[in-house]
């Protein structure tokens, strides 16, 4: 991890942030789907970055974006959770031998099928955690997994979109 | 002891997850009790100066709305003028102390609102500068729409209807009977009304309002009307009242906030009497 991939990867939150809250403040497909667009930045942070910075970078992210969405701890319980499975999780999604030490997680350089199946169950758990954290106590729990599932599924066409327009094949920002 | 030591540092990001949680879980336990005092929110001056712009850029596109909304309020306001105007026969008398009015208005804009979570809340642009206190009520002229959280100089934040954590005293308006209104954190664009006796006849189509019992909003302020009447499952004793909102949460942009001047002297008597006002 070089000082270029730091200044890439801060600005990639950045602007993902911003786009978060001036335009997917609102935003909830039939009311039930929701896009964390903003996890994009974390998820593609190469696989290099330890667990504790990485958790510290998502626990400032995910504040930061409550302040403005008005949920106070929500997103930083749910960003810090996931800052937690990620390099776990990559672990065992990798393929056998690992990836390559600066090697980003992002959709040109793994591949579609395992850039899914590295991606989605970390966004549902993401997902699940803050629904958690939003109904507690008023929401069933058949209600929590609903809306958490098609967000993750809604968060996850997202992040392919943005990766598939902006990103290319070689660099991770164009 | 290098053990334990060493122990703790193998785990290091298991104890650092565990602490940042916990943070986490208690910034949203204490910014959830109704009464308590959030220290972060978007009534901070850079967060709220952001959110305004935003609110600069998108309100552009519904001032077409506002106007007409605004012209109606206009029309409806001159008819009741027109109808208070002193008759010519008529000779004005001291009034009672008690009739004075005891609810003071001011105007506000709505500079962020969500409605997608189940604590849903509002970003006003008045603060304590212009007089804006905790507690204040929040309507416009369509209904109610909340009640003040907290302030900071130039910026409020409140609840909204939509959040499962307020509840507003209302009445249904044919038969006076009272309960409370409080949202179940499903459709943005009902509310339940609780606490309506079983053997009340409440009927689709009757017209919810605010009681005035609570002190935050003067009574007669329109909450919506009655669409579905059931009987509580969770207690047979009482109605399960759906009460369809008559403000439209998606498109607010100005709002009147109400304070009621005698809620110091209210608020002391139910303390003196050791009741507890629900808000």
């Amino acid at each position: 991890m070089n000082i270029r991939n730091l200044f890439s990867s801060g600005f990639l939150i950045l602007i993902l942030g911003l786009v978060q809250i001036l335009f997917l403040k609102n935003l909830a497909v039939f009311g039930y789907a929701f896009g964390f667009l903003y996890l994009l930045g974390l998820l593609i942070l190469p696989s290099t970055i330890r667990t504790i910075p990485l958790m510290l970078i998502a626990f400032c992210t995910g504040f930061i974006l409550d302040i403005f969405f008005e949920t106070i701890g929500m997103h930083t319980a749910a960003a810090t959770l996931f800052a937690f499975l990620k390099p776990t999780w990559l672990k065992i999604a990798s393929p056998t031998g690992g990836f390559d030490e600066a090697e980003e997680p992002s959709l040109g350089q793994i591949g579609f099928g395992r850039y899914i199946s590295y991606a989605f169950p970390l966004l549902f758990v993401y997902c699940l955690a803050f629904f958690t954290a939003d109904q507690w106590g008023t929401g069933g729990f058949f209600e929590i997994l609903i809306k958490s599932f098609f967000s993750a599924l809604f968060t996850l066409l997202l992040t392919l979109v943005v990766q598939l327009l902006f990103f290319s094949r070689k660099r991770s920002i164009s | 002891m290098l053990r334990i030591l060493k122990f703790i540092y193998r785990v290091r990001a298991f104890l650092l997850f565990a602490f940042l949680e916990f943070l986490a879980i208690w910034m949203i336990v204490s910014n959830n009790s109704p009464q308590g005092a959030a220290y972060f929110n978007s009534s901070t001056e850079l967060v709220g100066n952001a959110l305004k712009k935003q609110a600069d850029v998108v309100e552009f596109f519904s001032l077409v709305d506002a106007n007409a909304a605004l012209v109606e309020e206009n029309a409806s306001l001159k008819q009741e003028l027109l109808r208070l105007q002193v008759k010519p026969d008529s000779r004005s008398i001291a009034i009672d102390s008690t009739l004075k009015a005891t609810f003071e208005l001011k105007g506000a804009r709505v500079v962020a609102n969500s409605l997608r979570f189940s604590q849903n809340y509002l970003t006003l642009y008045k603060g304590s500068k212009d007089g804006i206190k905790p507690g204040m009520g929040i309507f416009n002229a369509q209904g109610v729409v909340g009640r003040v959280k907290s302030v900071s100089e130039n910026y409020s934040v409140a609840f909204s209807v939509l959040n499962t954590n307020l509840l507003i005293s209302a009445k249904i308006k044919s038969s006076d009977v009272f309960g409370s209104v409080q949202w179940d954190g499903r459709n943005t664009s009902e509310v339940q009304l609780l606490y309506v006796p079983r053997h009340v006849k409440a009927s689709k189509g009757d017209t919810v309002i605010t009681s005035g019992f609570n002190a935050v909003f003067p009574e007669g302020i329109l909450i919506g009307k009655i669409s579905k009447v059931e009987v509580n499952k969770a207690d047979p004793n009482y109605l399960a009242l759906t009460v369809k909102l008559s403000t439209d949460f998606s498109k607010l942009t100005y709002v009147y906030l109400v304070e009621n001047t005698r809620f110091q002297e209210l608020d002391s008597l139910y303390r003196q009497s050791d009741l507890t006002n629900e808000y």
